[in-house]
């Protein structure tokens, strides 16, 4: 054969093989989980994030409609452009049918863009930024496991009822940071207290000392932490070396179980927060977390348990509307209730938040820990509507007013 | 009360003590990155993974062996130094006569492993290393509480400094490493073992890394991530003092720790960012750095 042949017979079986993984590709139900894998989040949902959507694959039986589920991973690195480039990547090339995971409210935002775009369901978890059902909301986003809001209500609404009525916030420089502040100052206001300040530190801080020493100086009864992850915990103990603590109640304003674990409750003691899962609610949370924990080595935050909820929730849509079309499974998440560990008598509003009971919780001191992991204990059960509100978010365009 | 930027005086004398405070970890790292730059011309990426190891061995060391901190000032430095010592020996030492864009680039991928490894073993989380007990509480500054741990870390970042720049400038061994990266043949002819300095040397500079992160135990989270973010500012921190300048990383890094504080109290937000400003302005005005000589 010429050299001019074999290249054009080489290029031909290119094509015919790329041409045949793109319809291989609509036969499959392909799942994209696009996270933090190796930063501050990465503990909160992260590699065991991936583990747990298998087995939630494995448990709803490994195909649906026939079709095999294949599942994509990718790290964002807490980076947007990454975020949203992999999303529209997978979707052009790979068959994408749905996203979920994000963690950081920066990337979530920017990847619910591509959802609209690209008309691909993202069920975001881990993000906290209420705007992702507010001024950021599309048809084909689902905001799962909590947000901003609910935070505000349960911890903030917690701890002005113990008397911290004057505030100063240390903020996540982002925009996950900046709507909880919102939200939780929202609360304080309402409930007659005042923010005598904040300050906005940047994502991924080693050193909270100067920020600490300006929210002393502010002379408030409560040191609003609006970060989460390595940055909480950063803080918290900061303020611990520096006495603080001792004049000044901190507050949690989102700390997930891996975050206290870290900390150890020798620091993290007495710290309200606000969570949409616990594994030691009820023997349905605790067989999931044994689960987890055979497979992992530490207890599931609530975003691995949302992590499963969320796959078996799709799962069942495609099933029920016998396709992967994305308006026709948007339109079945959003009648369907969702009745599993995870939560009960849960349903998805007209803006995309999922609504669900909300825990507030304390942590326990050391010596009210009996065993590995029992970290809290239950202060308020908060309705969905309690922790959400009971209409939409007026600030998504999509909801007719 | 008087105020300075529109700051009240007793909280920029506070943000000024703390900015000390961060400088003497800057100072720490950064003479480790110009002592291993200006004598062996290699830009040692890793060093923040060795600052994280050496955080890391101080947790391990109390975790598993009950070594206290005090031990750990000693044995934690030794240990990753020792690390260092096998890396050059075996790695680095071939890169020696190429373009020392490699180095960079083998010291890099030692950092990634060295994270990746740390990651999977430890999670992101990170780990709660507690202050030790003779040094918890603090002192009434009046205008702030000084927490006693961060006074020894400034004492102590102070004086092994000083040590370091001593052996360098003013001792026989300094002098003769000091010849040694000037004209390593023509010391090698003197009788000198050169190999076994520059190796001793790479392992001195990486056991001042590993020091720092035994300091910045009990005050951070022991963290995978302790290093990658902290080294960008080092190397900016040692360019701006001079690439080879040991007293240039040492003024620097103290006083960058305390731009940085006031710029934390001012406009926290470009607090991240302060650094590569100066960086970008010195490099304009004096490319050489603040104390370096031009090549």
């Amino acid at each position: 054969m010429t050299r001019k042949s074999t290249i054009m017979a080489l290029g031909a079986l290119l094509g015919l093989y790329a041409s045949s993984q793109a319809s291989a590709a609509a036969d499959q139900v392909v799942i994209g989980d696009i996270d933090d894998m190796s930063g501050v989040y990465a503990d909160v949902m992260g590699q065991a994030g991936i583990d747990v959507i298998n087995m939630a694959i494995a448990d709803f039986g490994g195909t649906v409609l026939g079709k095999k589920i294949t599942v994509l991973s990718v790290d964002h690195q807490n980076k947007p452009d990454i975020g949203a480039s992999k999303f529209r990547e997978w979707a052009d090339q790979n068959g994408l049918t749905m996203v979920l995971g994000g963690s950081n409210t920066g990337v979530s935002i920017a990847m619910s863009k591509v959802a609209a775009a690209k008309k691909i369901p993202f069920i975001a978890i881990g993000a906290g930024g209420a705007s992702l059902t507010g001024a950021d909301c599309t048809p084909y986003t689902v905001h799962y496991a909590y947000d901003t809001t609910a935070l505000g209500n349960g911890t903030a609404s917690a701890i002005i009822k113990e008397g911290g009525k004057t505030w100063f916030f240390i903020t996540a420089d982002y925009a996950f940071g900046t709507q909880l502040q919102d939200a939780a100052t929202k609360v304080v206001l309402a409930n007659g207290g005042k923010v005598l300040g904040a300050v906005r530190a940047p994502l991924g801080t080693t050193d909270y000392s100067s920020f600490l020493l300006q929210a002393q100086a502010s002379g408030a009864q409560v040191l609003g932490l609006a970060n989460a992850g390595t940055d909480f915990s950063n803080s918290l103990k900061a303020a611990n070396e520096f006495g603080i603590t001792k004049t000044m109640k901190p507050a949690a304003l989102l700390a997930f179980l891996t975050d206290i674990h870290a900390a150890t409750l020798q620091t993290a003691q007495g710290l309200y927060l606000t969570t949409g899962f616990y594994w030691d609610l009820n023997e349905q949370t605790r067989a999931f977390g044994k689960r987890f924990f055979a497979k992992v080595n530490r207890m599931p935050t609530m975003d691995q348990a949302a992590v499963y909820s969320a796959t078996t929730q799709y799962l069942n849509a495609v099933k029920a509307v016998g396709s992967t079309d994305s308006d026709k499974v948007m339109a079945q998440l959003k009648k369907t209730k969702i009745n599993d560990f995870f939560a009960k008598g849960g349903y998805i509003r007209e803006d995309g938040l999922m609504i669900h009971d909300m825990y507030v919780m304390k942590v326990k001191t050391p010596a009210e820990s009996k065993y590995p992991w029992d970290y809290y204990k239950v202060v308020k059960v908060m309705t969905g509507e309690e922790a959400d509100g009971t209409q939409p978010d007026a600030a998504c365009p999509m909801i007719k007013k | 009360m008087t105020t300075v930027f529109g700051v009240p005086l007793p909280a920029i004398l506070g943000q000024m003590m703390l900015g000390l405070v961060n400088g003497s970890f800057y100072a720490l790292l950064s003479l480790g990155l110009a002592v291993i730059f200006g004598l062996l011309g290699v830009v040692n990426f890793a060093h923040g993974a060795f600052y994280m190891l050496g955080a890391f061995a101080a947790y391990i060391g109390l975790a598993s062996f009950g070594i206290n901190y005090w031990w750990a000032l000693l044995l934690a430095p030794l240990a990753v130094g020792l690390f260092g010592i096998v890396i050059e020996r075996l790695l680095l030492r071939h890169l020696y006569q190429v373009e020392p864009v490699y180095g960079l680039l083998l010291t890099f991928g030692i950092a990634l492993i060295a994270e990746g490894v740390m990651r999977s073993q430890f999670g992101a989380s990170g780990k709660s290393y507690p202050v030790p007990p003779l040094l918890q509480g603090g002192f009434n500054l009046g205008f702030m509480v000084l927490p006693i741990y961060r006074a020894w870390v400034i004492l102590a970042s102070v004086t092994v400094c000083f040590v370091t720049w001593f052996l360098i400038e003013r001792t026989h061994l300094g002098a003769r490493l000091r010849a040694a990266t000037e004209n390593a043949k023509l010391v090698q002819a003197f009788g000198i073992n050169v190999p076994l300095l520059v190796m001793c040397t790479y392992g001195a500079g990486v056991a001042l890394a590993a020091l720092a992160g035994v300091l910045a135990a009990p005050v951070v989270q022991v963290s995978p991530l302790m290093g990658s973010s902290l080294v960008i500012v080092v190397f900016a921190v040692v360019v701006i003092g001079g690439m080879g300048s040991i007293v240039g990383a040492i003024v620097s890094g103290l006083g960058l720790g305390l731009i940085e504080g006031l710029t934390k109290v001012v406009y926290p937000e470009a607090s991240n960012i302060v650094v590569f400003i100066i960086m970008a302005v010195v490099l304009i005005w004096r490319p050489a750095g603040l104390f370096g000589k031009e090549q």
